[in-house]
């Protein structure tokens, strides 16, 4: 172990009741590198990653830390050490502003002047533009990440983990992050990226390490390799990308107009003249980064917010005021954004999950009596159908991974055959197969003739699935525009709000 | 160390045992109190949980008092647990208790002297409608002003009690009573009586509807959509909305049920086993069924079997007082230790205990 290594890991393992999620993993990190973790959902990169920063402790196997042993048995003693990590979800309190935020996280938070200083001065060095006295909650998600990530940098990290950064950002503030992230690796920081976003992978990182079923499948350079192999390593099996056939959009069957509302809480979204036409056939793709009112715009498609009878049409039908389950009735059906607590009820079983949306259009219940055999029989279905791994429709929905729910639930929706299907965020954390599978899925759908709108931050997905786009900003939409042709600089200025540039950005392609 | 680790899928099994595990732990904490206390705590515990069952001394009196005071408990738990199951705190159902009596008694004694048959039927729906009167204050209180109905129902009782105390000595205290605080004997009167149904087994009309209700609440939860929407809106009120069910309609409905079944309890009683209106004639059943709905774990036959064991440490409470003087208070903290061990407990089937390895190896 007498290398020059910032971080050996040695044959780590931890098991879970019914699951090795780590076995024998070993690799190594040098100093100033910016290594890329990488793996499907349920790999085991999360585990790995909190066993680097003291919130789990390995079964067997040890670490060492610039030469010397290294257990650290939480966090603080990570930290203490030079291990910092930016969490895929931040903890961050909206009602207080940003210096406030950064001293909460601190063992011993200086003076309130001198901090706000330090993360001007930190800020300003890293190209991370963000002023301490703003309210977090008026932040955007690219400005929260920086929150976070400023407060690892106050602790002068050796070694940085990052856990899927660029989620929740635009094009543009990826250009940032990743200026970020290279000078930090150029000054000796060492980096390790989780992500399971090849391309930037590729762009980014200077060694990837690839787990596959808890287990490292393989090393390489990812800037000699290609993204397909990348996949293939990370699968175990080549992907094959969604097959679309260019089919002529029929009549417009679902149409939003003038769609107003007003947020629930004080940091959520209003919506504001919301205009869609969604024709037979047709996939409408919706980008935005997170929190420009996409929860808000699913449910005020579902139901679940009921607005002005017109606001919302099908066929002509004005139906702004109905509720979750007479939208289902006429074919409107959606997947939200959040599986576990909103498209499923975790503590339920599958079966009584399918019934969650299912009991009208599957007819599983007679006069509010329940037909438990025939909503069995629909969960094995779409069990079956969308290949959802679990030991059987009597499970718990939070007892399946991310990936295998998501399945589940947009099969569940699928099936019924709807007219007109949302879904939010539909392959948010899943693996890369799955994701191919349910996109497949979606084409499948529209191409049966029905209307399908797929609210999304991955722009990869929507230009994969999607014929035409519209971005989502501060709750108003953009323009809508053919996918076809569409460039990054053109969609990152629908994300960033430019409403009114399309022309101008369109000039200057020309 | 030891380490929680949360369980994949609740377990069946420790759902089960950890009732069963409560009472043994119970009767052990307990007996150490009733040691310190000075008194032999074998003896005690038999006196608790044997003696009314089986003692030919005390049996015959005490055997018909389990369904007596098993009853009530558990339909108003019942009623209760629907909404607790939905995330509805309904905590004053010892006023919904008592209003029901009220009014059940007041509608029969405007009608006094009479004969009519009529007369009980119309009073036990008067009484069904007080408790649910009682019960919309929270819950429209809730609706409509975002009030807690936790606070607004347990101060109701304390209106309900006030309430209770001048109409036993105001307007429906019994004109031939020679100035006694209290009504007509309700019991001893035709016409507004609840008979024991089956001689010698303490088995009235609310023990009869008491069982029936643990049979409609089962098929209500289980087989019903209303049932899936309660259990869905506690569970996860997100997916709730999302599956259309109406939480304005939800809170009414479980605030009502729960209303009319603890007015129900309340007619009852003051037909039967109590047998007027006086001003403490309501014994706390209506909170001793916040502990059996949940000693019962929320499920109706749970509830059924929750019911009976607490009125057994209720009649073997009143036993040990009388025989060994343990003073009330001791039994209610033995009461309290049942539902504290239950709640304890109900951590083990959804979290696994797990010994945490120091070091790495």
């Amino acid at each position: 172990m007498s290398d020059t290594a910032l971080l050996s890991i040695n044959s780590l393992t931890k098991a879970y009741p019914g699951v090795v999620a780590n076995d024998s993993v070993a690799f190594k990190i040098q100093p100033g590198e910016v290594h890329a973790l990488l793996g499907e959902n349920g790999a085991g990169k999360s585990t790995l990653v909190k066993m680097i920063y003291g919130l789990v402790r390995p079964d067997s196997g040890s670490m060492d830390f610039m030469g010397a042993p290294y257990a650290p048995t939480e966090p603080r003693a990570a930290r203490s050490t030079g291990v910092a990590m930016v969490f895929q979800h931040f903890s961050l309190f909206e009602a207080l502003n940003v210096a406030e935020n950064i001293a909460l996280g601190m063992e011993n938070p200086p003076k309130p002047r001198d901090l706000a200083a330090r993360i001007t001065e930190v800020s300003e060095a890293y190209g991370l533009p963000l002023d301490p006295d703003r309210l977090v909650g008026d932040l955007s998600a690219g400005e929260r990440q920086r929150v976070e990530i400023i407060r690892c940098l106050l602790q002068d990290p050796k070694l940085l983990i990052m856990d899927e950064p660029t989620s929740v950002l635009t094009p543009q503030e990826v250009e940032i992050l990743f200026h970020t992230l290279r000078k930090l690796s150029a000054e000796g920081t060492a980096i390790l990226y989780i992500s399971h976003k090849l391309e930037e992978i590729r762009t980014l990182c200077d060694e990837a390490t690839v787990l596959r079923l808890g287990k490292v499948v393989g090393t390489c350079d990812p800037k000699t390799t290609s993204a397909a192999e990348m996949a293939e390593l990370m699968v175990g099996k080549s992907l094959a990308t969604p097959a679309r056939t260019d089919a002529s959009h029929g009549e417009v069957i679902f149409k939003v107009s003038g769609l107003s509302v007003e947020p629930a809480n004080p940091f959520g979204t209003p919506l504001r003249h919301i205009g869609i036409e969604l024709r037979a056939g047709e996939v409408l793709g919706i980008g935005g980064v997170a929190g420009n009112g996409q929860d808000e715009l699913l449910a005020a498609l579902s139901g679940e917010t009921p607005t002005a009878p017109g606001a919302v049409t099908l066929m002509k039908e004005p139906i702004g005021h109905t509720g979750p389950n007479e939208r289902r009735q006429m074919g409107i059906l959606c997947g939200p954004e959040e599986r576990l607590g909103h498209a499923a009820a975790p503590d339920m079983s599958l079966v009584e999950n399918a019934l969650l949306t299912a009991r009208h259009r599957k007819s599983l219940d007679r006069n509010g009596f329940l037909d438990w055999k025939a909503t069995r029989k629909y969960a094995e279905d779409v069990i079956e159908t969308y290949d959802v791994r679990t030991p059987g429709p009597d499970n718990a929905a939070r007892s399946l991974s991310g990936g295998n729910l998501q399945k589940f639930v947009i099969g569940r929706e699928i099936m019924q055959d709807p007219k007109v299907l949302v879904v939010n965020q539909p392959t948010w954390g899943v693996d890369a197969s799955a994701a191919a599978d349910i996109r497949q899925a979606i084409l499948n759908l529209a191409q049966q003739g029905a209307g399908v709108i797929v609210i999304s931050q991955d722009l990869d997905e929507l230009l994969e699935v999607a014929d035409n786009f519209t971005a989502l900003n501060e709750g108003r939409l953009s323009n809508t525009r053919p996918t076809n042709g569409l460039t990054m600089e053109t969609i990152g200025l629908m994300l960033g709000g430019a409403h009114d540039m399309h022309d101008a950005a369109e000039a200057a392609h020309v | 160390m030891f380490k929680l680790e949360k369980r994949p899928s609740p377990s069946k099994p420790w759902i089960l045992a950890t009732p069963i595990l409560a009472v043994i732990l119970t009767m052990i904490a307990g007996g150490l109190m009733f040691a310190a206390l000075g008194k032999n705590p074998f003896e005690a515990i038999r006196i608790i949980f044997w003696d009314p069952l089986f003692s030919q001394q005390f049996a015959a009196y005490s055997r018909p008092q389990l369904l007596v005071k098993a009853g009530p408990l558990i339909l108003i738990a019942i009623g209760l647990s629907l909404g607790f199951r939905a995330g509805i705190w309904n905590i004053g159902a010892e006023g919904q208790y008592i209003m029901g009596a009220i009014a059940g008694a007041s509608f029969g004694l405007t009608f006094y002297p009479t004969e009519s048959v009529w007369v009980f039927p119309g009073m036990v729906i008067a009484g069904a409608l007080g408790g649910w009167a009682w019960a919309m204050i929270p819950a429209i209180l809730k609706t409509h002003f975002r009030t807690n109905e936790i606070l607004v129902s347990l101060l109701l009782v304390y209106v309900a009690e006030k309430f209770l105390a001048s109409a036993a000595v105001g307007f429906l205290r019994n004109p031939e009573g020679s100035g006694f605080p209290g009504s007509r004997q309700l019991n001893r009167i035709e016409a507004f009586s609840n008979p024991e149904l089956i001689a010698n087994t303490g088995m009235h009309w609310g023990v009869l509807l008491a069982f029936i209700s643990v049979i409609a609440a089962y098929i209500l939860l289980n087989k019903h959509l209303v049932g899936y929407q309660i259990k869905l809106a506690g569970q996860a009120p997100r997916a709730a909305r999302f599956a259309g069910v109406n939480p304005t309609r939800l809170i009414l409905l479980c605030m009502g049920v729960s209303g009319i079944l603890a007015g129900l309890a309340g007619v009852f009683e003051v037909t039967g086993p109590a047998g007027q209106i006086s001003i403490d004639f309501n014994v706390g059943y209506g909170f001793t069924a916040i502990i059996v709905a949940f000693l019962g774990r929320l499920h109706p036959v749970g509830i059924l079997l929750a019911g009976l064991l607490m009125a057994l440490t209720y009649i073997g409470g009143e036993l040990a007082q009388l025989m060994l003087g343990i003073p009330a208070s001791a039994i209610q903290a033995f009461q309290g230790m049942l539902l504290f061990f239950l709640l304890a407990l109900d951590v083990l089937s959804n979290y696994r205990i797990r010994m945490r390895k120091e070091g790495v190896a």
